[in-house]
C-alpha cells in the first residue's frame, strides 16, 4: 500500500509540469520511503531520511524554485512520437526484465514483518561508522566542506 | 476488527521491485523533463531508489553495512544538491532560463 503511494507520488513527480508540484510529490515519495525503511528495521536511516531529505534538501529545492520564480514548463523542442513511444517501451521492458530477475534469482524469502529485525539503531550505526568506516566518514566531512565552499563560490555575486 | 484485505507480511522481492520502479521513473523524468530543477529532482529520486535496495539487502543479510552505504549516499546527495542548486542559480542569473534546451553552449 505504501509502495503504491510511493509509486503514485513518483509518477506525479515525473508527470507534473510545475516544479512546485513535483517537489511536493518528491516529499511524498521520501515520506513513504522513510516508513518502508522503518519496516525494514532501519530506524536511524528512516529518521535521517525524514530530516535530511524531506527536511533539508527539499527545503533547499523549494527555496530555489521560489527564488527563481519557476513557472510551468513550456513546451520545448517536441520529442518525436517514435522516440517517446520507444523510450516508454524500453523502460517497461527493462522493468519487466529486472522484476523477472529479482523474482527468479532471489531465493524465496519469508515476508517482511515489522520489527522482525531491528539492526539499524543509531547506536549500532554509530559504532560501525566510527570503527570500521572511520576513514570514509572523515572523507565525507571533507566532501561536505568542499561542497560548501563550492556552493558559496558558485552563488557569489559576480561569476 | 475484521482482518485487513492485504497480508501483513510483504515478500522481500517486492521492495526490490519497488526500488527498480522508482529508479526507472527517475530515469524517465531525467530523460523526458525539460526543466532543470525537475531533472535534478529525478536524480534525487534515483538515489532514493538505490537507498531502498541497499536497505532491503541489508535486511536480507541481517547485516548493517548496507545502512552505512545508504547513509553515505544520503550525504553525497546532500552535497550534490547544494552544489547543483548553486549551479542552477548561476545559470539562471546568466541566462534567465530554466529550460535545458536553452542551455546548450557545450553542445557541438
Amino acid at each position: 500500500m505504501l509502495a503504491g503511494f510511493a509509486v503514485l507520488c513518483a509518477i506525479s513527480l515525473v508527470s507534473q509540469t510545475h516544479p512546485i508540484a513535483s517537489a511536493l510529490s518528491l516529499i511524498g515519495v521520501m515520506g513513504a520511503l522513510a516508513v518502508l525503511y522503518l519496516q525494514l528495521g532501519a530506524e536511524f536511516l528512516a529518521a535521517a531520511q525524514m530530516i535530511v531529505y524531506a527536511g533539508a534538501i527539499m527545503v533547499l529545492f523549494v527555496f530555489v524554485i521560489m527564488l527563481l520564480n519557476a513557472g510551468a514548463e513550456t513546451e520545448g523542442k517536441p520529442v518525436s512520437r517514435w522516440a517517446r513511444f520507444s523510450g516508454m517501451f524500453m523502460m517497461a521492458a527493462f522493468l519487466g526484465i529486472i522484476s523477472f530477475i529479482i523474482q527468479a534469482q532471489l531465493p524465496p524469502t519469508g515476508g517482511v514483518t515489522f520489527g522482525a529485525w531491528v539492526g539499524g539503531t543509531a547506536q549500532e550505526i554509530g559504532i560501525l561508522l566510527f570503527t570500521t568506516y572511520l576513514l570514509p566518514f572523515e572523507v565525507t566531512s571533507v566532501l561536505i566542506l568542499i561542497a560548501l565552499v563550492g556552493a558559496i563560490v558558485l552563488a557569489r555575486k559576480e561569476v | 476488527m475484521p482482518p485487513l484485505p492485504f497480508p501483513d507480511t510483504v515478500p522481500l522481492s517486492w521492495y526490490l521491485i519497488l526500488s527498480a520502479v522508482l529508479f526507472c521513473l527517475g530515469v524517465a523524468g531525467f530523460v523526458y523533463r525539460r526543466n532543470v530543477i525537475t531533472v535534478f529532482m529525478s536524480i534525487e529520486l534515483m538515489l532514493n531508489a538505490v537507498n531502498l535496495s541497499f536497505i532491503t539487502f541489508s535486511y536480507k543479510l541481517k547485516h548493517i553495512d548496507g545502512h552505512i552505504f545508504a547513509f553515505f549516499v544520503m550525504v553525497v546527495a546532500a552535497a550534490e544538491a547544494a552544489v547543483g542548486l548553486a549551479i542552477i542559480l548561476t545559470v539562471f542569473k546568466n541566462r534567465h532560463t530554466l529550460q535545458i534546451d536553452d542551455v546548450n553552449s557545450l553542445k557541438w
